[in-house]
């Protein structure tokens, strides 16, 4: 408990006891008045004080206002009747343990949330005059050498200069897996180092580093507003007002109609209603359930390795009919493998081996493929290499003539060939004006592609759809293996821009269009769709940049993950609405019907709001890992 | 020009109309309260001083909401 708090619970003690001693005590009249007023003022002077600061700053309309009238109104009400000040000081005494109670709630979610996002290193360890001296991270510069206990937090990137250990990068990237890094490994700061001493030379200023970035983005991440909580700061502000007419209305209109009815204007049962109708009323339980789950959300999201910038982009995530991904490094792993190769004279090893020797002062990242398919050193005498741009490579290799490289340098030197009906990326080699064979290379897929596709249609996502600066046919065979249901290809960046801008077009009203990509060129398209996810901490930085999601590691997985969240944070969004706009209307109906006290009206503000924190506090504790 | 304060309010609701005044005060392009953070954003119109802007901030967020403070 803070300060505050401690003090508010002596005065709700005091003001408690002295009620009750006093209501032992008989008095009658002004005397009894009197001696109710202290324990009232007691519990009451602050809300009194701001309900004044208020009506002279035209603010009326606030909880303070209401609690001030309502309960002034009761003690006139007692004075004029039976002296029972027992209920102005009950609504006051009531409304305060409500408030601590709920202050206490918020506070403590607060600080979970916030101890859920504490990845701050405290310190980093520099070496100074052969001493290890403890040094606040932002005073280390790029090209340091910080020492790292285990234990600790990385406090900086950086790479290893020395030792070995095992790093958790869990905070990071959710994956709860270790990871081992040796010298020469990159590590990112945010992650905790758990078995060895290791030595960082560090490649980043503590600002750019990655755990500052992940920090900056989720707390400023609410700043983005969604529309529930743009919905909902507009209701309250109406809301308020609308209560105290309708209060005030309650007051006028029924005493006067049942005094024309009745002789009888029954103005001491209305007033009571009114006021009544006024403790109801207050709208915090909306105003903080709602942010307070968007915010968990961003918080219990980013555990498991989803950074999301705005609580905006959480409800349109929630909505997406149709992904869209970029192939190559999202759904394919960016790296080339040999897959087969077809010789038609000589031994298959003999065509690599060929094509190893032509490819060999290249760095292309077939040419590494054939490489490392190759796995040996080469032993013949390869001269005269040039390059054919976009084509491939011709060169003398033991004195013969051999050219590698795609279909159309075949066909420009006229050599007849079979044709790979594969339909991925093909090297053909030819010697000498004769055809020799063709080796297959294909993009491997990620592990997961496949099953994150299958799992978000059955999270109700319509459309998946790839586009990809690849050939057509390299692109239908991956669209083919993962089920998806369209894809472009051969799609410059500027024209990926203008294909998202169709797909957003026709998009169903009410949905969003997601696009996951990780490269510089994806830029442009995460900024124009609807949601923008990147892939991977490690990926450019104009990506991240751009994008409006961030998933921590390259794992397709994980936007299954970031889909189910948001929807369950929506699912409890409007739980709250519904849960809170429905009891406290619920609550004015019995209110104005006579059916309804003022304990019941305290309950209606005070109940409603805690039993909305704790459930938007669920946000926090999903595990959708999906990490066996 | 962007900075961030720290600020300390209890209510949500209360946050909802510091944010409002903030917007609402000259010199300020655009305020942003973070009530769970509680922080407060404040992004200042260009040629705006800092030091005027916020004085004038604060004392617009009192008028509203007596049990405030933001913390320059």
């Amino acid at each position: 408990m803070t300060k505050k708090q401690k003090k508010v619970l002596k005065r709700i003690i005091i003001s408690a006891i002295l009620t009750v001693i006093f209501s032992l005590i008989p008095s009658k009249g002004i005397v009894r008045l009197c001696i109710f007023l202290i324990p009232y003022f007691i519990i009451g002077y602050d809300i009194l004080k701001k309900a004044f600061y208020g009506i002279r700053s035209r603010q009326i309309f606030d909880e303070n206002f209401l609690m001030a009238t309502a309960t002034i109104g009761a003690i006139i009400l007692a004075l004029t009747s039976n002296g029972d000040y027992l209920e102005a000081i009950a609504v006051m005494l009531f409304y305060q343990i409500g408030e601590l109670f709920q202050s206490c709630a918020v506070g403590k979610s607060r600080k979970s949330i916030a101890q859920l996002m504490d990845i701050r290193p405290d310190y980093a360890n520099i070496e100074e005059n052969g001493e290890i001296v403890r040094t606040s991270p932002e005073t280390v510069t790029p090209g340091s050498i910080i020492i790292v206990n285990p234990g600790e937090k990385i406090p900086l990137d950086g790479i290893v200069e020395g030792g070995h250990s095992a790093v958790d990068t869990s905070a990071l990237t959710g994956e709860s897996l270790p990871e081992n890094v040796f010298a020469g490994s990159e590590v990112l700061s945010g992650s905790i180092n758990l078995s060895g001493v290791i030595k960082i030379k560090t490649t980043k200023n503590f600002g750019d580093s990655t755990v500052s970035k992940i920090l900056d983005l989720v707390e400023n991440a609410s700043s983005l507003k969604s529309k529930s909580e743009a919905f909902i700061s507009r209701f309250a502000k109406i809301y308020t007002p609308i209560v105290c007419f309708c209060a005030l209305a309650l007051i006028i209109f029924p005493p006067f109609l049942s005094f024309l009815i009745t002789k009888n204007a029954n103005f001491t049962t209305w007033l009571y209603r009114a006021l009544t109708f006024l403790v109801v009323s207050c709208p915090c339980a909306l105003v903080i359930s709602i942010p307070l789950t968007f915010f968990a959300s961003i918080g219990g999201m980013s555990r498991i390795g989803i950074l999301v910038k705005g609580s905006n982009y959480i409800e349109a995530l929630s909505k997406t009919d149709c992904a869209v991904f970029d192939k190559t490094g999202t759904l394919t792993s960016g790296t080339f493998k040999v897959r087969s190769i077809k010789s038609f004279s000589g031994t298959e090893n003999e065509l690599l081996h060929l094509a190893v020797c032509a490819e060999k002062a290249s760095s292309h990242p077939i040419a590494e493929s054939l490489k490392e398919a190759f796995g040996g050193a080469i032993s013949k005498n390869v001269t005269d290499i040039t390059e054919i741009s976009g084509k491939g490579v011709e060169a003398k290799i033991d004195g013969k003539n051999v050219l590698v490289g795609n279909a159309s340098l075949l066909e420009e030197r006229n050599i007849k060939f079979t044709k790979n009906p594969d339909g991925e990326t093909t090297v053909y080699v030819g010697e000498d004006g004769k055809f020799l064979g063709y080796i297959t290379i294909s993009d491997a897929l990620k592990p997961t592609s496949k099953e994150a596709m299958l799992s978000l249609k059955k999270l109700g996502v319509s459309k998946t759809i790839m586009l990809t600066g690849d050939s057509a046919l390299s692109a239908s065979a991956v669209a083919k293996e993962l089920e998806l249901d369209d894809f472009f290809a051969k799609l410059l960046p500027q024209d990926k821009v203008f294909t998202l801008e169709k797909l957003i077009e026709n998009k169903k009203k009410g949905t969003s269009v997601c696009f996951v990509g990780d490269g510089i060129n994806d830029a442009p398209v995460l900024a124009r769709a609807d949601v923008g996810v990147a892939m991977g901490m490690k990926g450019s930085d104009s990506a991240i940049e751009s994008a409006d999601v961030i998933l921590m590691d390259d794992d397709p997985l994980k936007l299954v993950s970031a889909i189910r969240f948001s929807k369950k944070c929506l699912t409890i969004v409007r739980e709250n609405c519904i849960f809170a706009i429905g009891i406290k209307l619920l609550c004015l109906l019995f209110t104005a019907l006579g059916n309804a006290n003022m304990w019941l009206a305290i309950f209606a503000d005070v109940g409603v709001m805690v039993i909305a924190v704790l459930n938007a506090m669920r946000a926090l504790s999903f595990n959708f890992s999906l990490k066996k | 020009m962007k900075k961030t304060y720290k600020i300390e309010v209890d209510c949500a609701n209360c946050a909802n109309k510091m944010e409002e005044a903030a917007k609402k005060t000259s010199g300020v392009k655009d305020a942003v309260v973070n009530f769970i953070m509680q922080k407060m954003i404040i992004e200042f119109s260009e040629n705006a001083s800092e030091k005027n802007v916020m004085k004038d901030v604060i004392s617009a967020c009192k008028k509203v909401e007596r049990d405030c403070e933001i913390y320059i």
